[in-house]
C-alpha cells in the first residue's frame, strides 16, 4: 500500500517556531473545534443554560486548545528524551492516589491540586504511549523477535494497570491494556506472543484477586455485572437505551429530550451524554458525531504513515488508539454493549482532566506531524541517519 | 537502514490492519444505533412516554342524599386546606410560625409537620391544616407573598345537615380501611371517603360517581412538571339519592323517642313500603366520622350500653310478645277455625303438667278472636296456637315478613327467628314439643323479630299487600305514588285480614282495649294497634312469691321491652308503625303514647299524599 508523499518538501531537521506554526494542520484543529462545539451545545441542552456546565467546559476547551498548540510546538525529541521520566512521574502519582484511597477507603482517583483535580490515571494514558513509543523506537526489526525484550514493556503496561485496578478504575485499566496491545502490534510483535500474554494474564487474575480487599472485589464485581444492581447501574443502562431508542432516526429536537430533561437519564452531562445527544438529535446526530471522530482517527493514521521517524509513528498510533478507545468504550457502554466502566466521551462529556488529556494527545499528534520529516536514530536523539 | 525499512513496512501493514479493525468496530456501533433507534424505536418511544406521563385521579363529587321532598340531608362542602411544599418553602420553621398567626397550630402540630417534611421527598405537599374558615382562608391569601411554598387546596367534605336526626338511616362516610381496598386506585386517593354505614354504604357505588383523570408530566423522582391540559377527563359526579324519608316526620320521630333512654320506631307507607321515618335512640353525630373519629370517641361509642351506633329498628331483635298474636289468629283462620269460636280464659292454661298463665290474674272469661285481640288474652292464643300447630303459625308469620330479612336497603339487617318443627330438629336435634307451642302463641320463646319486620307485618295486615320496605325512592323528587309502584297483593283472604284488623281496632278504640288510652281521637285518623311486652328475663317462682315482680323494681337492663304496632287510618289504612322501647316495661303504657304521637303527626303531615308543589319550590335551592 502506498501513502501520499509529505505535503511539504521540508527535509530539514530544525524548524523555527514560525515554521512549526505553519506546519500545524489547521484543518484537523477545525474538526477538533467542531466536536468541542458539539459538546458545548449538548452541555447547554443538559442544563438549558450555560451554567453550570457549558460555560466552564467552554473555557477549559479554549485553554486546552492553547495547550494543544503549545504541545505541538515542542521538539519531538524532548518527548523522546523525557518519555520515561513522564512515565515515572505518572506511576508515582498513581501510587499516591492508591495510598490515599487506601486511607480514605473510597474510590480515590484524583489528587486535589486546588486549581485542578489531577487524575493520574488520565496522565498515565499519555505517559504509557510515550514510554512504549520510546522503547519500541529503539528496537530493531530483528530485536523485536526476541521474546526477552518484551519483558520490560509488558511490565510497563501491567504495573500501572494493577495500580489502576486497585482504585478500582476498570475503564482506564482496559484502555491501558488496549492501547499497549495496539502499540505492541504495530511495533511488530508476533501474534502468538499476544496469545501467550493473554493466557498468562488470565492465569494471573486469580492470584491478583487474592491481593484485593473485599470492598475492592465487590466494586469490581459490580462493575462486571451491573444487572446485579438493578436500581443502580442496571437502571442507568435501561434509561440510557430508552433515551436513545425514543430519539429515533431524527431525534426529539435540540433541548427537547424528555429522558434527559426529566432526570431519567443519569449522568447526562458526563458519561451518558451520548444518550442525551442521540435522544435529541437522533441517529442522524449520533452518526454525525461518529463521523467527526472518524475523521480525526483518519488524521491520526495519516500522520502516523507520514512520519519518517519510528517514535512519531508509534506515538501517533498510540494517541489515536487511545482516542478511539475513549469513543468506542463510551458509546458501546451507553448503548448497552459493554458494562458501565466510567469512560467519558472525549471533548463532549463534562470534565476537565479527560478533556486536557485528549487535547494533550492531539497536541502530540500534531507534534508528530510538525516533525514528520525528522529522522531520529535508534540510539540517539538526533538525526544520525 | 534495511532494518529500518523492514520495521517501517511491518508498521504500515499492521497499522492498516488495526485501522481496518477500528472501522469494523465503529460500524458495529452504527449497527447498534440502527437497531435501537430505527428497528426498536417504537418500543422505546412507548417506554419513554410511560416514563414521563403519569396519570393522576380526579375525585368525583359524591352524590347528595335528599329526602322525599328534595330537602338535602347530605351534601359536599369545600374543604379548604393549607399545604406546604418543603422544597419551595425555604425556612419551614419560620413559615409555620407565620402561619400560626392565622390558623391554630400547636407546638406539637408544628413538630409533627417538621418531622413529616424530613421523612418525605421535598416536593411532596404536606397538609398543615384542614377545614379552614373563610376568615382564615382570606388572611392566608392576603399574606401569600410572605408565605412561599404555602398553597391552599380544595377538597370535599361530607356535610350532614340533619346531624343526629337521621344518623342511622344515612350512616356516614369515612376513610377506607385496609379491608375496603379492592385495588380501585380511587380508594387510595388521599382524603377519599366511602360509605361505611346506612344508605351511604348501601348506595356507595352510585353515590360515588366515576373518577376523572389528568395526565401530568413527571420527572424521574415523581415531581410534577406540568399538566397536559388536553388529556384531562373530568370526573362524573355521583348520582343524587332520593330517600323515601320525610325529614320533617323523621325529626319529629327522633325527638319524640328521645324521651326514652333507648327506643326505636319505624313509620312505613303501608301501600308502597316507603320508609317515611326511622328513629333509633340514642343516635350519634355522623360528622365526627367525616372529620375522623378519635380513639377515645370510638371507645365511648362502642362501649356505651345503650349502643348509639346500632340501628335498633333493623339490627335489634326482640321477642315480639303479644304483637305476634295476629299471626296466630291468621294461621288459625287459614286452618278454618271460626273467628267466633269462644275460648274460656280462667287465667291459666295447661298442657300436660305445664301451666301457662294469662297476663291477667283471674282470666278474661269467654272471649272470641276479636276480643282476644282487644284484651290481648293469652289463654285464647295458647289454645288457638295448640289448635293451629306451630308449622302453620310459622308459615303465616313468614308470609308477613317475619323470620327473614325484609330486604330493607341498608346494611346490617338482622333476620329475627320464626321457629318451626324443622328448625327445632335441625338446631337442637329434638322434635318440637307441644308444650313449646303456647309460648310461641304469645310471641315468646324462640321467636324474635326486628321492629322493621313488625312494621312490615303491620303494613301487610293493613293493606293486604306484600309490602317490602325501602329507603330509596324511585322516580322524581316530590312525585307522588305514581312513581313508586304499590306492592302486589298478599295471598291472604280479605275476610281473614278484616278479622284481625277489627281485633286491632278494638285494642285502641273500644273501652277496655289494652291501648285505649293511646287511641287517636281525631276523626278520620283513628288507628288500629296491638301492644306487646317482651320478657327479657325469666321471672322465677320464688320472685313471684316474694313479690319482686314489678318491672320498676328491677334493674333497667332486666326490665321488659315495650312494643307497639299499629296502622292508620282505620277506615282506609295508609301508614303502619312499630315502636319498641327497650326495657320500657308495658307496651301499652310506655310505647303507646309514643306511637299515638307519631301516628297522629304522620297523618297530619300525610307525606304519602302530600301535595308537593309548594314544598319543592321552597326547598329546592341547593
Amino acid at each position: 500500500m502506498r501513502w501520499p508523499e509529505p505535503l511539504t518538501t521540508f527535509r530539514r531537521a530544525e524548524l523555527s517556531i514560525a515554521e512549526k506554526l505553519h506546519q500545524i494542520t489547521w484543518s484537523m484543529l477545525f474538526f477538533v473545534v467542531l466536536i468541542g462545539v458539539f459538546g458545548f451545545a449538548m452541555l447547554y441542552s443538559a442544563a438549558h443554560s450555560v451554567d453550570p456546565w457549558a460555560m466552564r467546559q467552554g473555557i477549559r476547551f479554549v485553554f486546552g486548545l492553547g495547550v494543544l498548540v503549545a504541545v505541538a510546538l515542542v521538539d519531538i525529541r524532548v518527548y523522546l528524551r523525557y518519555a520515561y521520566a513522564i512515565y515515572g512521574i505518572a506511576f508515582m502519582l498513581l501510587i499516591v492516589v492508591d495510598v490515599a484511597g487506601e486511607i480514605g477507603m473510597g474510590a480515590q482517583r484524583w489528587i486535589d491540586l486546588k486549581v485542578i483535580q489531577l487524575q493520574p490515571s488520565e496522565v498515565m494514558k499519555i505517559a504509557l504511549v510515550l514510554a512504549l513509543a520510546r522503547y519500541f523506537h529503539r528496537l530493531s526489526a530483528d530485536n523485536i523477535g526476541n521474546p526477552l525484550v518484551l519483558v520490560v514493556p509488558i511490565i510497563m503496561v501491567f504495573a500501572p494497570v494493577g495500580l489502576v485496578l486497585m482504585q478500582p478504575d476498570l475503564g482506564t485499566a482496559v484502555m491501558l491494556v488496549l492501547v499497549g496491545a495496539a502499540m505492541f502490534w504495530v511495533a511488530g510483535v508476533r501474534l502468538w506472543k499476544f496469545i501467550v500474554v493473554t493466557a498468562a494474564g488470565l492465569g494471573a487474575v486469580p492470584v491478583a484477586w487474592n491481593f484485593l480487599h473485599d470492598y475492592q472485589k465487590n466494586r469490581i464485581l459490580t462493575f462486571l455485572d451491573p444487572e446485579s444492581d438493578p436500581l443502580g447501574t442496571g437502571y442507568h443502562i435501561t434509561q440510557s437505551k430508552i433515551a436513545m431508542g425514543s430519539g429515533g432516526l431524527s431525534g426529539k429536537g435540540f433541548m427537547k429530550g424528555s429522558q434527559a430533561y426529566l432526570n431519567y437519564l443519569p449522568e447526562r452531562q458526563t458519561d451518558f451524554i451520548f444518550a442525551m445527544l442521540s435522544e435529541e438529535l437522533g441517529m442522524i446526530g449520533g452518526v454525525l458525531l461518529l463521523l467527526l471522530y472518524t475523521v480525526l482517527f483518519v488524521y491520526g493514521y495519516a500522520i502516523a504513515f507520514n512520519s519518517r521517524n519510528h517514535f512519531g509513528r508509534l506515538l501517533a498510533i498510540g494517541v489515536t488508539v487511545n482516542l478511539f478507545c475513549y469513543v468506542f468504550i463510551n458509546m458501546a457502554m451507553v448503548m448497552g454493549l459493554l458494562p458501565v466502566v466510567g469512560v467519558p466521551l472525549p471533548l463532549i462529556s463534562y470534565g476537565g482532566t479527560a478533556m486536557l488529556t485528549v487535547l494533550f494527545g492531539f497536541g502530540l499528534l500534531m507534534c508528530v506531524y510538525v516533525h514528520r520529516d525528522l529522522k531520529i536514530g535508534q540510539r540517539g536523539l538526533g538525526d544520525d541517519s | 537502514m534495511n532494518q529500518e525499512k523492514t520495521r517501517s513496512l511491518i508498521f504500515t501493514r499492521r497499522a492498516a490492519l488495526l485501522g481496518g479493525g477500528q472501522l469494523l468496530l465503529l460500524s458495529a456501533l452504527v449497527g447498534r444505533m440502527y437497531q435501537l433507534q430505527v428497528v426498536e424505536a417504537d418500543r422505546y418511544k412507548v417506554l419513554s412516554e410511560d416514563n414521563q406521563i403519569s396519570v393522576r385521579l380526579l375525585e368525583p363529587p359524591r352524590g347528595r342524599i335528599l329526602d322525599r321532598f328534595g330537602i338535602s340531608l347530605a351534601e359536599n362542602d369545600h374543604n379548604y386546606r393549607v399545604e406546604v411544599i418543603p422544597e419551595k418553602v425555604g425556612d419551614l420553621k419560620q413559615v409555620l410560625a407565620q402561619l400560626s398567626r392565622f390558623i391554630p397550630l400547636t407546638d406539637e402540630d408544628r413538630d409533627a409537620i417538621m418531622l413529616d417534611a424530613k421523612k418525605r421527598r421535598a416536593f411532596v405537599p404536606i397538609s398543615v391544616s384542614e377545614n379552614l374558615s373563610w376568615h382564615q382562608l382570606a388572611s392566608i391569601e392576603v399574606n401569600a407573598p410572605d408565605l412561599p411554598g404555602v398553597s391552599i387546596e380544595v377538597g370535599q367534605r361530607r356535610r350532614y345537615t340533619q346531624g343526629r336526626n337521621c344518623s342511622h338511616i344515612i350512616g356516614y362516610v369515612a376513610v377506607p380501611s385496609e379491608s375496603d381496598l379492592t385495588g380501585d386506585p380511587l380508594l387510595e386517593l388521599p382524603g377519599f371517603r366511602i360509605g361505611k354505614a346506612g344508605v351511604e354504604k348501601q348506595y356507595d357505588e352510585s353515590l360515588r360517581g366515576k373518577q376523572g383523570s389528568k395526565r401530568v408530566e413527571v420527572d424521574a423522582v415523581g415531581r410534577v412538571v406540568r399538566e397536559l391540559e388536553d388529556k384531562r377527563i373530568a370526573p362524573t359526579a355521583g348520582q343524587d339519592l332520593v330517600l323515601s324519608i320525610d325529614i320533617g316526620l323523621q325529626q319529629f320521630v327522633q325527638q319524640r323517642l328521645a324521651s326514652e333512654l333507648s327506643a326505636t320506631a319505624v313509620v312505613l307507607d303501608a301501600l308502597t313500603g316507603d320508609v317515611l321515618a326511622l328513629g333509633s335512640t340514642p343516635a350519634y353525630d355522623p360528622s365526627m366520622f367525616t372529620r375522623g373519629v378519635t380513639v377515645r370517641e370510638w371507645q365511648d361509642l362502642t362501649s356505651d350500653p345503650l349502643r348509639p351506633l346500632a340501628n335498633k329498628a333493623t339490627g335489634g331483635e326482640y321477642a315480639p310478645g303479644s304483637t305476634f298474636k295476629m299471626m296466630v289468629a291468621l294461621a288459625a283462620l287459614k286452618k278454618g277455625i271460626d273467628p267466633n269460636r269462644h275460648v274460656v280464659c280462667p287465667g291459666i292454661y295447661t298442657v300436660g303438667n305445664t301451666k301457662f298463665h294469662c297476663w291477667k290474674k283471674g282470666g278474661h272469661g269467654s272471649v272470641d278472636m276479636y276480643n282476644a285481640h282487644k284484651y290481648s288474652c293469652d289463654v285464647f292464643f295458647y289454645d288457638t296456637a295448640m289448635q293451629t300447630g306451630i308449622d302453620n303459625i310459622a308459615d303465616m308469620a313468614r308470609s308477613f315478613g317475619l323470620g327473614a330479612p325484609t330486604g330493607i336497603d341498608i346494611p346490617g339487617e338482622r333476620r329475627g327467628l320464626i321457629p318451626d318443627s324443622n328448625w327445632k330438629q335441625a338446631t337442637y336435634g329434638e322434635p318440637w314439643y307441644p308444650g313449646e307451642t303456647p309460648s310461641a302463641g304469645i310471641g315468646q320463646g324462640f321467636i324474635t323479630a326486628t321492629p322493621m319486620q313488625l312494621a312490615v307485618m303491620a303494613a301487610r295486615i293493613a293493606s293486604g299487600r306484600a309490602v317490602v320496605p325501602h329507603f330509596r325512592r324511585s322516580g322524581v323528587i316530590g312525585g307522588d305514588e305514581a312513581a313508586t309502584a304499590e306492592a302486589p297483593a298478599l295471598d291472604i283472604p280479605e275476610r281473614h285480614l278484616e278479622v284481625v284488623r277489627e281485633g286491632m281496632r278494638r285494642v285502641t278504640n273500644d273501652q277496655g282495649g289494652t291501648a285505649f288510652r293511646a287511641r287517636i281521637a281525631e276523626q278520620g285518623m283513628e288507628m288500629a294497634a296491638k301492644t306487646g311486652t317482651a320478657q327479657v328475663r325469666h321471672i322465677s317462682m320464688s320472685e313471684h312469691l316474694s313479690g319482686v315482680r314489678k318491672n320498676q323494681d328491677l334493674p333497667w337492663q332486666q326490665r321488659d321491652h315495650a312494643l307497639f304496632v299499629c296502622f292508620a287510618p282505620v277506615a282506609s289504612p295508609r301508614y303502619s308503625l312499630c315502636v319498641v322501647v327497650e326495657h320500657g316495661g308495658g307496651g301499652s303504657a310506655v310505647a303507646g303514647p309514643i306511637a299515638h304521637d307519631i301516628m297522629l303527626e304522620t297523618q297530619r303531615r300525610n307525606p304519602a299524599r302530600a301535595n308537593l308543589g309548594q314544598k319543592l319550590a321552597m326547598t329546592q335551592k341547593s
